[in-house]
């Protein structure tokens, strides 16, 4: 099963290293991790990606927080959430199978980006699933090039995400009590 | 008031408590080394790095404060990473403070520059790189709070030379910190509290496993409390070793790879383990598979991440063991297991009679045991011992009874060779009134004996005995058990040592025979400043009980029955010891 983990960082030199470094160590198993900025600009976000058949993502959780730059960590796996997934794919695209190609762009609600004599880059932000789809559905046409971003995600709702006076690292010993 | 970055590091260190710095000067940390002139430090002239970062270690452990050492850029910021390291893994609190190159350099290969913070990431809690003046006190406010706070543990702060020399505005404050990140909870949940004391009560043979977060949290008086009211026998682990009373009725004494057979028999047959303040090392659980088959599991600890890491327990409370203890013990009801009790007592008798303190009270060739026991006798129990890494710490372990907190200090989860006299040092630092005894092997005293200069050059009291087989004792014994005699690269070459000692003004004593050991203590005893023992004994000793690596706890090598001579391995054990994915 996948679980995704959202995590606050501060926004600082090296704080990527740790959180790498962390996965290597520990020797975590994970499939896509993400960085980038939020409404706070002292503050990043990552959302990680991890196959928790190969590794327990509570412990993945618990060991984030035993770094000093993490602020908060949020399993969003069961929450209702958006997730999304931005890829660009570079597609063979002649005369001949140009137009099978658009009818695709167009059931999948993508982009086309840019057109060559031979190519074109077609861009689709959707579900992870949907991308995965899309991107075998084209590859009778001949993937040249493709590039995921990794997945993002954010939770429903009104909720604020956590209280930073006042929240306090215990979300992983209720983790931890559940599985028992 | 303006002060230098230079002069920053020594207000604030003397705000936080530090009087007494290890270190090693050189270029890039020189403006710190100047301005700690006019400041009431006192500073520590080691002979190599490693040895300041371990006497850092030394000082935290046996005073419970944070450890301080400082070293310049480059080579000097590397070789304390074997210090930190060991810090890292026993949880001591430690600030290490290295000298960079200008910030303008850094990234250029400038001379003796490297990427500190990097190396030193995995084996610190934490640590910070330094290139703005400004920023300078509060960063190192933050690393002692780092350092101390939650499960305590190294953290380094690397300032470029030029912040060094820069002057800025300072201003203490004194507010306590309060970091962004870092808020473990340190509150157990009452549901968890409810269903620990539900186990408790319906504990019939109960056992508590007691390690270095007792000694850490400051809980003995809880553990003893606990212990006492609902009647558990104790068993240790090696950083336990001094957290609970050796001498108490209810203390069974150490635990795993080289602890008591009867003591990992209670484990095995145990229906409740009560981990408080360990992590389940490999060194005392064996292989997990058959671990404690019977048992249910309550786990204290201050750290989320080191539960259900090695094995699953059944109820974990995340806190400060005192504080979880505190709450516990008055809703404890009075306990008897005395029929448990009884049953351990019954296997025990069958390790006494393979004891090689009563069956072999003297032989021809002296043994350690009767070193490490005779040690005991003459110091009445009442030294700390810094021990080593080896057979010689497993006997000390075995054979040294320690009552009062505090008074094993020896690298239990690296496993440091050369811990031992560094680390002393910085133990009779921290603590001029208590007797402070060195027991190393030849092999792991000649790794850092360069600092018996330090120690004589700070006038230290301090006693030293080496357990000299002429070989890597330990790493032999694994040769004859598992690798067939093939002693490959474990025989020393040795120094004379007492010679050794001579050259830096040491007086010095060889002992080879058994009748001579209390004696000589003595007279070392009596002898003021640093003295040195060198104990000869036979060559070729094994650490008796073993759990072969891999095995399970109730797989032991038993001591030979008569006290003498060697146990058989079996080919089974010889395999596991070999093929264990961890050594
Ligand atoms: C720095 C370091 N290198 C290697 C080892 C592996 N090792 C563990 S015990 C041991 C032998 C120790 O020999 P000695 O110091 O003579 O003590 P003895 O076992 O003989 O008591 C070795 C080499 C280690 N623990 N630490």
């Amino acid at each position: 099963m996948k679980h995704i983990l959202v995590a606050l960082v501060e926004n600082k030199p090296g704080v990527l290293a740790r959180v790498a470094g962390l996965f290597r160590r520990r020797n975590f198993n994970i499939d896509s991790l993400t960085v980038g900025t939020t409404e706070d600009p002292s503050v990043s976000r990552m959302t990680m990606v991890i196959d928790s058949t190969a590794t327990d993502a509570s412990a993945v959780e618990r060991n984030l927080y035993k770094l000093i730059n993490v602020l908060y960590v949020q399993d969003v796996t069961n929450e209702p959430s958006v997730i999304r997934d931005l890829a660009m794919v570079k597609v063979s695209a002649g005369p001949e199978n140009r137009g099978e190609i658009l009818q695709l762009v167009d059931i999948y609600k993508a982009r086309i980006v840019d057109v060559g004599q031979q190519t074109m880059i077609v861009e689709l932000t959707a579900s992870p699933s949907k991308v995965d789809q899309f991107v075998q559905l084209l590859e009778p046409f001949g993937v040249r090039e493709m590039v995921r971003t990794g997945l993002i995600a954010m939770k429903r709702g009104d909720e604020p995400m956590f209280q930073e006076e006042t929240d306090e690292h215990a979300r992983g010993e209720w983790r931890v009590l559940n599985t028992n | 008031m303006q002060r230098t970055g230079a002069q920053i590091v020594w207000e604030v260190l003397t705000r936080e408590g530090v009087d007494t710095i290890f270190g090693y000067p050189g270029g890039a940390i020189l403006p710190t080394y100047d301005a700690m002139v006019d400041y009431p430090i006192h500073h520590v002239l080691v002979r190599h790095e490693q040895g300041a970062s371990h006497m850092a270690d030394g000082y935290a452990r046996a005073t419970g404060k944070v450890g301080c050492c400082i070293a310049t850029s480059g080579p000097g910021a590397t070789n304390l990473i074997t210090g930190l390291a060991t810090a890292m893994l026993d949880s001591t609190p430690v600030v290490a403070i290295t000298g960079q190159v200008g910030s303008k350099a850094i990234g250029t290969d400038a001379f003796q520059e490297t990427d500190v913070t990097g190396v030193s990431m995995p084996v610190t809690k934490h640590n910070y790189l330094v290139t703005d003046v400004r920023e300078l006190a509060q960063v190192l406010r933050e690393a002692f709070h780092v350092a101390r706070s939650g499960r305590p543990g190294p953290v380094l702060v690397d300032i470029a030379k030029d912040v060094q020399q820069a002057t800025t505005e300072f201003e203490w404050d004194d507010r306590p910190i309060r970091l962004r990140g870092h808020r473990p909870r340190a509150q157990a949940l009452n549901e968890s509290m409810s269903r620990a004391l539900e186990l408790i009560k319906a504990a019939r043979r109960p056992v508590i496993l007691a390690g270095h977060g007792i000694i850490l949290s400051g809980a003995y008086n809880e553990v003893r409390e606990f212990a006492e009211k609902t009647n558990t026998p104790v068993a240790l682990t090696l950083l336990g070793i001094s957290a609970f009373p050796r001498s108490h009725p209810l203390c069974l004494g150490p635990m795993g790879m080289h602890g008591e057979a009867y003591v990992n028999q209670a484990i095995q047959e145990s229906d409740l383990l009560l981990a408080f303040g360990m992590r389940f090392d490999d060194r005392v659980t064996g292989t997990i598979k058959t671990y404690a088959p019977h048992a249910r599991k309550i786990h204290i600890d201050i750290d989320p991440t080191e539960i259900n890491k090695n094995i699953k327990v059944d109820v974990a409370i995340i806190s400060d063991l005192k504080a979880a203890l505190e709450r516990l013990n008055p809703h404890l009801e009075a306990g008897d297991h005395s029929e448990w009790i009884a049953r351990i007592q019954e296997w025990a008798e069958d390790t006494h009679a393979r004891d090689i303190i009563r069956n072999a009270p003297t032989s021809e060739r002296l043994l350690s045991p009767h070193v490490v026991h005779d040690l005991w006798k003459a110091t009445s129990g009442n030294a700390i011992t810094v021990s080593d890494v080896g057979q010689h710490q497993m006997y000390e372990m075995q054979y040294y009874s320690h009552d009062r907190p505090k008074t094993l200090i020896t690298s239990g989860g690296l496993g440091t060779m050369g811990f031992a006299l560094p680390a002393a040092i910085g133990v009779k630092m921290g603590m001029p009134d208590e007797e402070v005894w060195v027991v190393a092997g030849d092999g792991g005293f000649q790794m850092t004996m360069a600092e018996l200069a330090t120690a004589v050059q700070e006038n230290l009291d301090l006693k030293i005995a080496i357990v000299n087989n002429s070989f890597l004792g330990m790493v032999r014994q694994w040769q004859e058990f598992f690798y067939d005699k093939r002693y490959a690269a474990t025989p020393l070459f040795n120094p004379d040592f007492t010679k050794i000692a001579g050259a830096y003004g040491i007086p010095a004593f060889l002992v080879d025979n058994r009748e001579d050991v209390i004696p000589t203590i003595e007279k070392a005893r009596q002898t003021p400043g640093v003295v040195l023992i060198e104990f000869r004994v036979e060559m070729e000793e094994v650490v008796y009980p073993m759990i072969p690596p891999g095995s399970s706890l109730a797989e032991m090598i038993r001591r030979p029955k008569n006290g003498e001579g060697t146990t058989e391995v079996s080919d089974e054990m010889k395999q596991a010891g070999i093929g264990a994915a961890s050594v």
